[in-house]
């Protein structure tokens, strides 16, 4: 008798290790970095790394070289109290952020450090690295995570957001994933935490050349958009024009209201095509997600592949001439009218920002 | 050089989806299909670097059931020389794709591989990326714009990245995955969807490439995104302002 409770006790235990493969959670997190400060999307895959469970030991990896590598490894260690540790692969090859050595890093970093997860934000940096990443793991990885459900249980939107997929990671370890930033918003408070400082460590990277693919791509230059408005990605306020504003010349009066309000300008596949803006300000399926307190759309008709990178905005104004454009669906707030009348008479009135 | 290009078969993009009832997926049947838009970018851009001399060949490859046929006829139409199929599941997951497209890449030893940046589908990001790492080939991902150094043997890659527009120089071979504004796909004309009934579509199996289905995935559950509260449609700019205000306090 006492041995079939054992044994049935027994059997309750090894049901349990066989519901939860990762008994105790190790998260390692790619961050990105610029000027000696991590970005602000690393902190944000730090919120979800930090969601997988309670008792999660978190290390940031950072690649770089000389100076601001070690600048942001200083800011890595107190950015965020849950990190424990930091790594830092210093090296030339990591000057830029090519996906060759990159890849070859995380592969190498996981078989010393054997990690139950690997993270990244999905944004183009992540998106580009870990897949590959992946593949040198034989690791099928999970993309723009928007919800983590538990340890292995993912949601992440598919079709453009019109539909939300949950998935099971059921591979053995690592179980990767890119998550999307506005969906795991940084505390503000723990930007300045100074105290507990995580450990610095090196990474051996001796190893590194032995992937052949390391040396066959060079980084030639890169042609940035240099801004003062807030970053479209974390803006608390986001001002969009459409192929309604017709011209670039025109796209400079939805600039003047974004620097009144204190908003980050954004644009739609048409209005980039059209030559209006660059590229990086597309917001949609392909371009960047959203998600601000205030999203204001003019002469946006509302593609599904523009729904698809703002529908989680907070609240959404639309302005357009035409009262059957689908943009009026999703919207909170919609004002039938000619966006060449409504822009004037907002910077007229609207208060400026604080 | 040869260029091999990947293609997949995608519910069309102006079409809105219906999530199926028992939540097991997408309703695809009597739904209209088409070639995933990246992919035709990855074809067209294919097909420029042939027009210009610097290849000889272009192969398009697709990956599924029978039907994806017919989408490789879309391709041969457009302008590709020949098309191979294999045949496989729907629904597998990028790894196993990257695999078969790696196997096809040691049978056919293209000098390029292009494929889409993603699938409106699944929407991942990941296929091209995984068979650059399988092959240990350099990658240039979401590529606006590509030159081709044929005495270097290099491709100059114009990758859109978050912050405005990145050059890269990968040796060749190389994977590059296309962007929306790397080129305007051209339309099959009917002469060229009457020829391309008589181009070749070579066949394989999972089998016959020696690859199998990696499933370390499940997908638990698909289900419809919140539905938004309906708005309301105001009559004035002193409207709108005092909503901001007063009612959604942002402003």
């Amino acid at each position: 008798m006492a041995i079939g409770t054992m044994l049935s006790a027994f059997r309750k235990l090894s049901n349990i290790s066989r519901i939860t493969p990762f008994r105790s959670l190790s998260t390692l997190v790619l961050a990105e970095h610029e000027g000696g400060l991590i970005k602000n999307s690393s902190l944000s895959a730090v919120e979800a790394a930090k969601s997988l469970g309670g008792d999660n030991s978190i290390s940031l990896l950072l690649a770089g070289s000389g100076h601001s590598l070690k600048e942001a490894a200083e800011h890595a260690a107190s950015s965020h109290p849950s990190v424990s540790q930091v790594l830092i692969a210093d090296s030339d090859k990591f000057t830029y952020p090519l996906a060759e050595p990159w890849a070859k890093l995380v592969h190498l970093v996981q078989q010393s450090g054997g990690y139950s997860h690997i993270i990244a934000a999905s944004g183009s940096f992540g998106k580009n690295i870990l897949p590959r990443a992946a593949a040198l793991l034989d690791i099928s990885p999970i993309t723009d995570v928007t919800k983590i459900s538990g340890s292995n249980l993912f949601i992440r939107p598919i079709y453009a957001g019109n539909a939300l997929s949950t998935v099971r990671y059921t591979g053995s370890s690592p179980c990767m994933l890119s998550i999307r930033a506005t969906s795991f918003p940084v505390a503000s408070e723990t930007a300045d935490l100074k105290s507990n400082a995580a450990s610095i460590e090196k990474v051996d990277l001796s190893t590194l050349d032995e992937d052949e693919s390391v040396a066959k791509s060079t980084y030639v230059k890169l042609s940035a958009q240099i801004s003062e408005r807030p970053d479209l990605g974390n803006a608390r306020i986001v001002v969009t024009g459409g192929r309604g504003v017709k011209s670039a010349e025109n796209f400079k009066m939805i600039d003047k209201l974004a620097e009144k309000i204190g908003a980050a300008v954004g644009a739609t596949r048409a209005a980039v095509d059209a030559g209006f803006v660059p590229n990086d300000l597309q917001v949609g399926q392909t371009g960047k997600i959203v998600a601000p307190e205030l999203y204001m759309a003019f002469g946006v008709s509302g593609a599904i592949q523009h729904i698809a990178g703002m529908r989680d905005s907070k609240v959404i104004v639309a302005v357009n001439k035409d009262a059957d454009a689908p943009i009026f669906q999703v919207a909170d707030y919609g004002l039938v009218g000619d966006l060449f009348d409504v822009i004037p008479e907002l910077l007229e009135k609207l208060p400026e920002k604080k | 050089m040869k260029i091999m290009v990947a293609i997949k078969r995608v519910v069309d993009y102006a079409v809105k989806i219906r999530v199926k009832p028992d939540k097991s997926g997408v309703e695809t049947k009597n739904v209209k299909m088409s070639m995933n838009p990246f992919c035709e970018i990855a074809l067209e851009e294919a097909l420029r670097v042939r027009e210009s001399g610097l290849a000889s060949e272009v192969v398009a490859v697709s990956i599924g059931p029978v039907q994806f046929t017919e989408t490789l006829r879309t391709g041969l139409a457009m302008g590709a020389d020949r098309a191979i199929h294999v045949e496989a599941p729907e629904n597998i997951y990028p790894l196993t794709i990257a695999k078969i497209l790696k196997a096809l890449v040691d049978i056919e030893k293209p000098g390029l591989l292009f494929l889409g940046k993603q699938a409106i589908d699944n929407d991942q990001n990941q296929t091209g990326q995984m068979v650059a790492g399988l092959l240990k080939w350099p990658q240039g991902t979401f590529a606006s714009k590509v030159v081709l150094d044929k005495a270097k043997q290099v491709a100059t890659v114009d990758r859109e990245v978050d912050g405005g527009i990145e050059t890269l120089c990968l040796d060749l071979p190389a994977v590059i995955t296309t962007d929306l504004r790397l080129n305007q796909p051209r339309y099959a004309t009917l002469p060229n969807i009457m020829k391309a009934k008589s181009k070749p579509i070579k066949k394989f199996t999972l089998q016959d490439l020696n690859v199998e289905i990696k499933s370390d995935l499940e997908v638990v559950e698909v289900t419809e995104p919140p539905k938004r509260k309906s708005g309301v449609i105001l009559s004035s700019v002193d409207e709108l302002i005092d909503k901001l205000k007063n009612e959604a306090r942002v402003i």
